[in-house]
């Protein structure tokens, strides 16, 4: 191949700072919610199974939502492509409440 | 391609859908990392769920939590498994580590997505510097859960008795002393495909790095491929939330 390559006239922008400052908001929201999610962890009893188990589920869901809606940038995309990805993981969510179902039942009979 | 110039009004009668436009806005690269994505969550739904199952067949723990003590009749609690940091033998720091290493993890997820947004500004020093905090982050991880495997196969000081009376020690595939073998099981199919994941993630992340250090994308006057390669690691800590809620909290 020839060298007929040349420099290329690349002007850098300055950096976007509120844009960064919002990704490090999120971050922050994420290292707060794994803060909770220990502090519920080690401060609510094992007595309370499902308070403890709900409140997990529920703070995973807002770490999900932040990481794809704003780290993968699913939030600003076109909708017909948000949708594309969150109505499959409907079934994924069904699959998992059958399924759980489903082993209750079979530690009750074995 | 002929043509780039981009026609956002359908002539009209026509839907967006008839050609000629991009009815998701998005790249066809972009556009097929999103649905590998979803496929590769369908997989570690499969494998999250089936560990639902098996759990929820076998029988709780049901005594005192001070009381805990490992056995093949009921399925261990997470936090009296994973308790243990290196360089600190003895030690009782429930989840510690494996706290350390979400945190890890969230943090590489920042700096790739700082890294993205250096490539839209075309700052190649800026990419530079956050893929290769991104590497190190990943190079972290995985060595953390190099020491977390190895402590798991190699057993706790006690150990556990078994019915017969034998002791063992530490986990594989078949016997395992910290309660019925699924749970081993579980654990190294588990965190090793999402290892795995990890370990694949920092391949292409040194790919990105390499290519952004030789001008390759300088050159192509885009860096979407930092993008691309963006959304496949912020997967892999998502599956890491996940995993850390199911296998250790729950």
């Amino acid at each position: 191949m020839a060298h007929v390559e040349e420099t290329p006239q690349v002007t850098v922008l300055p950096p976007d700072t509120a844009k960064i400052k919002k990704l490090w908001t999120v971050a922050g929201i994420l290292g707060l919610v794994t803060l909770l999610e220990f502090a519920v962890a080690f401060l609510v009893p094992h007595e309370y199974k499902d308070l403890r188990v709900w409140t997990f589920i529920l703070m995973t869901i807002v770490k999900a939502a932040y990481i794809v809606g704003e780290f993968m940038h699913l939030r600003y995309e076109a909708k017909v492509l948000l949708w594309s990805i969150l109505i499959p993981m409907v079934f994924v969510v069904w699959m998992l409440v059958a399924f759980v179902y489903e082993g209750i039942q079979i530690g009750l009979v074995r | 391609m002929a043509s780039t110039s981009t026609v956002t009004v359908p002539a009209p009668g026509k839907s967006a859908w008839d050609g000629g436009v991009s009815p998701m806005n998005a790249s066809y690269g972009k556009l097929m990392m999103w649905f590998f994505l979803l496929s590769d969550a369908f997989t570690f739904s499969a494998l999250l769920i089936t560990y639902g199952l098996v759990r929820s067949s076998h029988p709780e723990y049901t005594g005192a939590v001070e009381d805990f003590v490992f056995s093949q009749a009921y399925w261990p609690i997470p936090e009296k498994v994973f308790e243990a940091v290196p360089f600190f033998h003895g030690l009782n720091a429930p989840l510690v580590f494996v706290g350390l290493m979400t945190f890890i993890l969230i943090m590489s997820s920042v700096t790739m997505v700082l890294a993205v947004e250096a490539g839209h500004r075309m700052d190649k020093r800026a990419v530079e510097k956050w893929m290769l905090w991104t590497i190190i982050g990943g190079l972290t991880f995985l060595s953390c859960q190099a020491w977390e495997w190895s402590h798991f196969i190699h057993g706790t000081d006690g150990g556990s008795l078994l019915a017969d009376g034998t002791k063992i020690f530490g986990a594989n595939l078949s016997i395992n002393q910290y309660g019925p073998p699924d749970f081993a099981a579980f654990f190294f199919f588990i965190t090793g495909f999402h290892g795995f994941h990890v370990f694949s993630g920092v391949m292409l992340n040194f790919l990105i790095y390499y290519n952004t250090v030789t001008g390759v994308y300088e050159r192509r006057g885009h860096y979407e491929m930092v993008e691309k390669v963006g959304l496949y690691w912020h997967f892999v800590d998502l599956v890491w939330v996940f995993v850390f809620t199911f296998f250790y909290l729950v």
